[in-house]
């Protein structure tokens, strides 16, 4: 893209947020769908969008992630793309209001919606690259993952269609500019997870591996390979910030440790309750206990595990009888 | 589709029972008031109680208990369980599916055990899902809760088919049965290895587990029939039943028996544990 036609696009861009801004006041909750993305600077060159807690609901368009973006002197460096086009294209504005520099690269961590459904507005300017693993779930659940999306919050998905990322990419250490990014291929969250340390800033976006005052999400887990993945991310050196996909930013490693206690109570819990006999019915509502009271999304979200783990527990755990 | 065909159906039934009032008067229409609306406002209640309850007598009752989640996480199997423990002389117990393509999901018949059943199941759509229990009078008792669902898991494949050899592991059992707790009731769980397909999906065959039958075993052999489950279509893909039982004193094991709708037999033994203290039992149960 040209400088002109960069500038003519964020003019346009501008006169759109504009008009959509003086829609809205009239049209009400019916106007268009606005995420307000605002980067937030964390570290020299790096930027994070900051969303909420929650579950993806129609008022908050699925913003519950924290995606980032590096400016190098080679450009920038995406990380991860948001749940919808619209997200991807809010955050591709929002980029060019900081730097003028083109993308270079986009990281998408896992297959889950909020990480790759923005991918469109990054595709046609640079590689999206994920762990071969992601790209393979991707290509094969994206559609339904999508659709899902459509379902949960409606209108702001207007648009959205899945990008297959298409460049694989496996544990190495790649440079941009000055910024040197270790690619860590990890598993456990779901088949494929991909944290990225830059070595440069000692900031580390662990993906969906690490939650922080945020009950962890099961849909492709296996708690045995997470907890070994938690032990990988603990073990690292030279992390001055933690970046979770979803939850709060710290300059510790304390939400490994809630990571860790919550997988580790979720999997002991579901076990014990099958062995006592108790039925899947009778598992949603067991009781939570109050040190994790914080975390966002709590019942549902334990609930929602209970739907993905406790199916094979039970099966690992009945005896063949003929 | 069929709901299309069951709202005709309902309609065609006002048409009659308009008919009928004409003919008779408004005496006979008073004379069998029409139940209350169903509580939960499912679209379909007034074909399906025709279809599944037809003259009987029937009741909205909170003493029935279904539970299932209010948001379907895996639509090919959600878990669901009814429990008309709190009503006296429970016969039978019914779980439907409003919207599903086929909504009965199952008949139980508890015999002398706990009137309480739990099971997953498919859900094709958010829908209702009403449980109901028949008591000795012939009356229905009858409670629901609603399921919100993406849908598609009665149209979805079951997994079972990508396995190459899936059908060397048909009818494979796996249960277990706990120590019997104060009230004489043993838990009872148990999971067969089937498709249970219901044919919605062009090219492959409705397969399902029809029904399944458990007896006591004890020293003199084969003792009477505890429970029975008539299953359908709905039933989750390698069903789980959670079951209550009261074997009677002196049985060492419990027979299972049954069959699919292809004839395939279902056969297994499942061994009985000593019952353990009392207050032991409760406790290794959480109640």
């Amino acid at each position: 893209m040209t400088p002109r036609s960069r500038l003519l696009k964020s003019l346009l861009l501008a006169a759109g947020v504009l008009a959509g801004s003086l829609l809205s006041g009239t049209a009400g909750a019916q106007g268009p769908r606005i995420y307000g993305l605002t980067p937030k600077p964390i570290a020299p060159d790096t930027y994070v969008f900051e969303g909420s807690t929650e579950h993806f609901t129609r008022d908050n368009g699925g913003n519950i992630l924290n995606a980032a973006f590096i400016v190098t002197a080679d450009g920038v460096i995406v990380i991860q793309t948001g749940p919808s086009r619209r997200y991807g294209e809010e955050m591709r504005a929002a980029i060019r209001r900081v730097t003028d520099k083109p993308v270079r690269k986009t990281y998408i961590s896992n297959l889950h919606p909020d990480y790759f459904l923005g991918a469109q507005a990054f595709a046609p300017e640079a590689p999206v690259a994920a762990l071969p693993g992601t790209i393979a779930g991707i290509r094969e659940e994206g559609p339904g993952i999508a659709e899902n999306m459509y379902r949960m919050i409606g209108d702001w998905m207007r648009g959205t269609e899945v990008v297959i990322p298409d460049e694989p990419v496996f544990g190495s250490t790649v440079v941009f500019g000055d910024h040197r990014l270790r690619l860590i291929p990890l598993h456990g969250h779901t088949a494929a997870d991909l944290a990225l340390f830059d070595e440069t800033t000692g900031v580390l976006f662990a993906g969906g591996v690490v939650f922080c005052g945020r009950t962890p999400t099961t849909p492709h887990a296996d708690v045995a390979d997470w907890l070994k993945a938690l032990d990988a991310v603990e073990a690292l050196d030279g992390v001055r910030l933690l970046v979770p996909n979803h939850g709060h930013i710290r300059p510790d490693k304390a939400c490994v440790a809630q990571t860790r206690d919550w997988l580790t109570w979720l999997d002991a819990t579901l076990r014990a309750a099958v062995e006592a006999g108790l039925d899947m019915t009778d598992a949603l509502e067991l009781p939570i206990p109050e040190r994790f009271h914080g975390l966002g999304v709590l019942r549902a979200e334990y609930r929602r595990s209970v739907a993905h783990l406790w199916p094979r527990i039970e099966r690992e755990s009945l005896p063949r009888v003929n | 589709m069929g709901g299309a065909f069951m709202i005709a159906g309902g309609a065609l039934r006002g048409l009659a029972a308009l008919m009928l009032v004409s003919i008779a008067g408004p005496s006979a229409a008073a004379a069998d008031p029409p139940d209350p609306p169903d509580p939960l406002g499912s679209v379909m209640w007034e074909a399906l109680r025709d279809q599944y309850f037809g003259d009987a007598p029937l009741r909205f009752d909170d003493r029935v208990k279904v539970s299932a989640p209010a948001d379907a996480e895996d639509t090919r199997a959600v878990p669901i369980a009814i429990d008309a423990s709190a009503l006296p002389d429970v016969v039978e117990i019914v779980a439907i599916a409003d919207l599903n393509p086929f909504p009965l999901v199952l008949r139980y018949h508890p015999h002398g055990a706990a009137a309480t059943i739990a099971t997953r199941i498919k859900i094709q759509q958010a829908t209702a899902v009403h449980g109901a229990a028949r008591t000795a009078d012939g009356v229905w008792h009858v409670s629901g809760v609603l399921v919100d669902a993406a849908g598609g898991g009665c149209s979805a494949p079951p997994a079972t088919y990508a396995q190459t050899d899936w059908a060397d592991h048909v009818g494979e059992v796996q249960a277990r049965a706990w120590p019997a707790r104060a009230d004489g009731t043993a838990r009872l769980r148990l999971r067969v290895r089937h498709p249970n397909d219901t044919g919605l999906v062009a090219g492959i065959p409705a397969y399902f587990i029809e029904t399944l039958s458990v007896r006591a075993h004890g020293a003199a052999g084969p003792g009477p029939e505890l429970a029975r489950i008539d299953s359908l279509e709905p039933v989750s893909e390698d069903p789980v039943f959670s079951l209550d039982l009261r074997p009677p004193p002196g049985s060492t094991a419990l027979t299972l028996s049954g069959r699919d709708n292809q004839g395939g037999v279902i056969a297994a033994t499942i061994p009985l544990p000593a019952p353990v203290p009392t207050a032991a039992a409760d406790r290794s149960l959480g109640q």
